[in-house]
């Protein structure tokens, strides 16, 4: 027996890690779906909950909303996300987008949601800022700003937070094109700047953000959160129904909701090959255009727009939490005033003890993932080492696969079958639950720098005698530590800003920051949200920082690594 | 005794990529030449254990008698130096050379073998420097102290000067080959510059492309 890991293993782990909750818990939602549910005395196939469903009048009007709001934020992120790459990484203010969007990308979606809906709002700052001068208010008036029918505030909580994910990831993907030179070609052709990138960078490109693409469609189509605070409640989407219900003391409620996660995971299904004919459609388009070879060399102005929009977004993102913070120390505050007419630390004080309290559990949750996650990936791209091989397609879409599945229709089966199993919700299931999550963000975030690692020096390792093992502990790791850190960081972001998972496999004993954030939103205690919310982000950001900070400092003395 | 080639053929489907019969005493330098694209790297991967599953091979390596063709790169007792120094730029001079050092003897043993190691290249009191910080030569230097700390038994040469200005060349070539001839060690070189081959003195083995 040899006690070097057999690293060759780690793929099927790791994969089946993230495979078996997810069609586990697919599987168990359809069972209650169809009416089986043998424990309770169902005993199926039936379509009765179906029927119920489709027969309940709220049910279309949330399909549709859950369509439109879902495919709008996908199509707008895509788009925001593409305008802002195409207007060149020579641009000053690409330059300056790109340093304030990256740390964006780490501010949970509730703490973002709240910070929109406290600037936007009919008492944020926005309205605050125009009455009683232009408005007349002298009241908030009684509009639908947030929590819109139409659900146009919750497409731009999503919008906000999938833009810049998308950039990153758009970001990542054109360092691996030969992007400067085919620019460099196009223009010399003739080719507008914006009109060159979309017709020579875009498609490739394209290829490589297709799975983050559809792995927002699918979160935009079933996100929770967000639609909570900034979603319409008359009636809500799918994916607040399904939680709702499913907190139902009475059996009919987790039948309905098992039904309804079914037709949310068939919409996701939908929705993702509805994409597949945008980009048929697109593709087509596009090399009509190529044939036509139409220049537009004054067509800058469009990827401009996309510029002044990305800053736009940054702006609300950055002025939500700054209002968090003023509302977090607020006293008494009158409308229309633009600040506070007192300042109080009241709040924090009344809710200091518990946040310090949650705030570590949060963490310590975050962390144990994280460490597993990062043995995880670090094992598999170990497996690649010397193999000369990556892994195709195919398991990348695995990878995505957690990404790609909505929460809501494997997390409430997951619940279910646990119930059932005699399962104790506890820690341990909630781990798994978000190293589902965690896991695929790591990956992507380590696997660029782990595999652009010089060979040569695992080379010259094993020369000098030292096993893979000792190779991959002395010098590949410690080399690495920045990226390392880095994806800690990431996937400590993801596994903090995770709201369904812990609420429902944790079966509500788990209180994180997100959790207690989230379960306020339906109060009015906006002092608090602010307080709660402030303190998500910064569980999220501080490992950023660190990730900064800390290979700065233990490599102060080396400036080659 | 010495590095043997023994009827090696390295082939890529059923494409002979290169095909070498050839035997290299201790202290001689063997230097393989030609242009890019005719299987020099493959050749010295081979050697050290590191063929790309790509390509199948036939034939065996034979050091001091011993058929090390299905060793791993960490039990062959191969060393080898590239166009770049390669220092592990996270470690101090003294531990990259501690890291080369064999893992016998104990602490204030090793430390003194660094010591002795540091005064043999001319880079006494060097030992808590940032590899960084020194010139190109000092670098070229520890690296092959470095390299000869593990006690190889045989040397591999990837176009280890050409990245080295004219001055250095002669100086660092003069060093090496000196250090080889002198640890009786045989060396396999691949150069695209006649100049090395000249200095190494051996024979030389030339490939098509």
């Amino acid at each position: 027996m040899s006690l070097i890991p057999n690293f060759r293993l780690f793929p099927t782990i790791t994969i089946g890690l993230l495979i078996v909750p997810v069609l586990a818990g697919l599987v168990w939602t359809a069972l209650p779906a169809f009416g089986h549910l043998p424990a309770a005395g169902f005993n199926g196939p039936n379509l009765q909950i179906f029927t119920d469903l489709l027969g309940w009048s709220g049910f279309w009007p949330s399909v549709k909303l859950t369509i439109t709001t879902g495919v709008l934020a996908t199509l707008l992120s895509t788009l925001i996300a593409m305008l802002i790459l195409s207007a060149g990484a020579q641009s000053g203010g690409f330059q300056a987008l790109r340093r304030f969007l990256s740390p964006l990308l780490s501010v949970p979606h509730a703490a973002a949601a709240f910070g929109l809906a406290f600037l936007i709002g009919p008492s944020g700052w926005i309205v605050r800022l125009f009455s009683p001068w232009a408005t007349g208010w002298d009241r908030p008036p009684d509009v639908a700003i947030i929590q819109d029918p139409l659900g146009l505030a919750m497409v731009l909580g999503l919008v906000i937070k999938e833009t810049p994910f998308l950039f990153l990831m758009g970001l990542a993907a054109l360092g691996q094109t030969d992007a400067d030179r085919s620019m460099a070609v196009a223009r010399a052709l003739g080719y507008g700047e914006t009109s060159g990138w979309f017709k020579v960078v875009f498609p490739q490109v394209y290829r490589q953000i297709r799975l983050p693409i559809l792995a927002v469609l699918a979160y935009s189509l079933s996100v929770v959160d967000v639609a909570l605070i900034l979603g319409p409640n008359t009636p809500p989407t799918l994916s607040v129904l399904i939680l709702r219900w499913a907190g139902d003391p009475a059996l009919d409620g987790r039948l309905m909701a098992a039904a309804a996660a079914m037709v949310q995971f068939l919409i996701v299904v939908l929705a993702i090959g509805f994409w597949r004919l945008v980009e048929v459609v697109g593709g087509l388009l596009l090399s009509r255009s190529f044939a036509a070879g139409r220049r537009q060399p004054r067509g800058r102005w469009v990827s401009d727009i996309g510029l002044s929009v990305g800053a736009i977004l940054t702006a609300l993102v950055l002025f939500g939490l700054l209002i968090l913070g003023v509302w977090s120390v607020a006293g008494f505050w009158g409308f229309p005033n633009i600040l506070p007419d007192q300042t109080s630390l009241k709040t924090w004080a009344r809710l200091g003890p518990a946040i310090v309290e949650t705030f570590a559990d949060t963490a310590v949750l975050a962390a144990i993932t994280v460490g597993l996650a990062l043995v995880l990936v670090v094992g598999c791209l170990q497996a690649e080492v010397g193999q000369n091989r990556r892994p195709g397609a195919g398991a990348m879409v695995f990878l995505y696969l957690p990404l790609l599945v909505p929460q809501t229709a494997f997390l409430l089966g997951l619940q279910t079958m646990m119930i059932q199993l005699g399962f104790h919700s506890g820690l341990l299931p909630v781990i798994i639950a978000h190293l589902v999550f965690v896991v695929p963000y790591v990956f992507v975030s380590l696997s660029d720098p782990f595999r652009a690692w010089d060979p040569r020096l695992g080379v010259i390792g094993a020369a000098l005698g030292h096993g893979p093992v000792a190779v991959l502990l002395r010098l590949r790791l410690p080399m690495l530590l920045r990226p390392i850190l880095t994806a800690a960081a990431v996937g400590f972001a993801v596994s903090v800003g995770q709201y369904l998972p812990t609420l429902l496999i944790g079966g509500g004993r788990i209180a994180t920051l997100t959790t207690e954030a989230v379960a306020l939103s339906g109060g009015g205690d906006r002092k608090a949200i602010a307080v709660w919310a402030l303190m998500q982000t910064l569980a999220a950001l501080l490992p950023f920082l660190a990730a900064i900070v800390v290979p700065a400092w233990v490599w102060r003395h080396r400036k080659g690594v | 005794m010495g590095l043997v080639l023994d009827q090696v053929e390295i082939r890529h489907g059923n494409t002979v990529i290169v095909a070498v019969d050839q035997k290299i005493a201790p202290g001689e330098v063997l230097t393989v030449m030609g242009p890019s694209g005719a299987g020099k790297s493959t050749l010295l991967n081979y050697v050290i254990g590191r063929l790309s599953n790509d390509f199948s091979a036939s034939g065996a390596v034979v050091l001091d008698g011993i058929d090390i063709t299905r060793l791993s790169t960490e039990q062959r007792r191969i060393g080898i130096l590239f166009q770049d120094d390669l220092l592990f730029p996270h470690m101090s001079v003294a531990q990259n050379l501690s890291f080369g050092l064999r893992p016998e003897g104990g602490r204030a043993d090793r430390s003194k073998k660094i010591e002795s190691a540091l005064a043999e290249i001319g880079l006494v009191g060097f030992g808590d420097r940032d590899p960084t910080t020194l010139s190109g030569g000092q670098k070229v230097r520890v690296a092959m102290m470095r390299m000869l700390l593990s006690e190889p038994r045989a040397l591999l040469l990837d176009e280890p000067f050409s990245k080295l200005d004219m001055a250095l060349r002669d100086q660092m070539r003069a060093l090496v080959f000196g250090m080889a001839r002198q640890r009786s060690l045989p060396v396999l070189m691949v150069s695209h510059d006649m100049a090395d081959a000249v200095a190494a003195g051996g024979q030389i083995l030339n490939l098509r492309g």
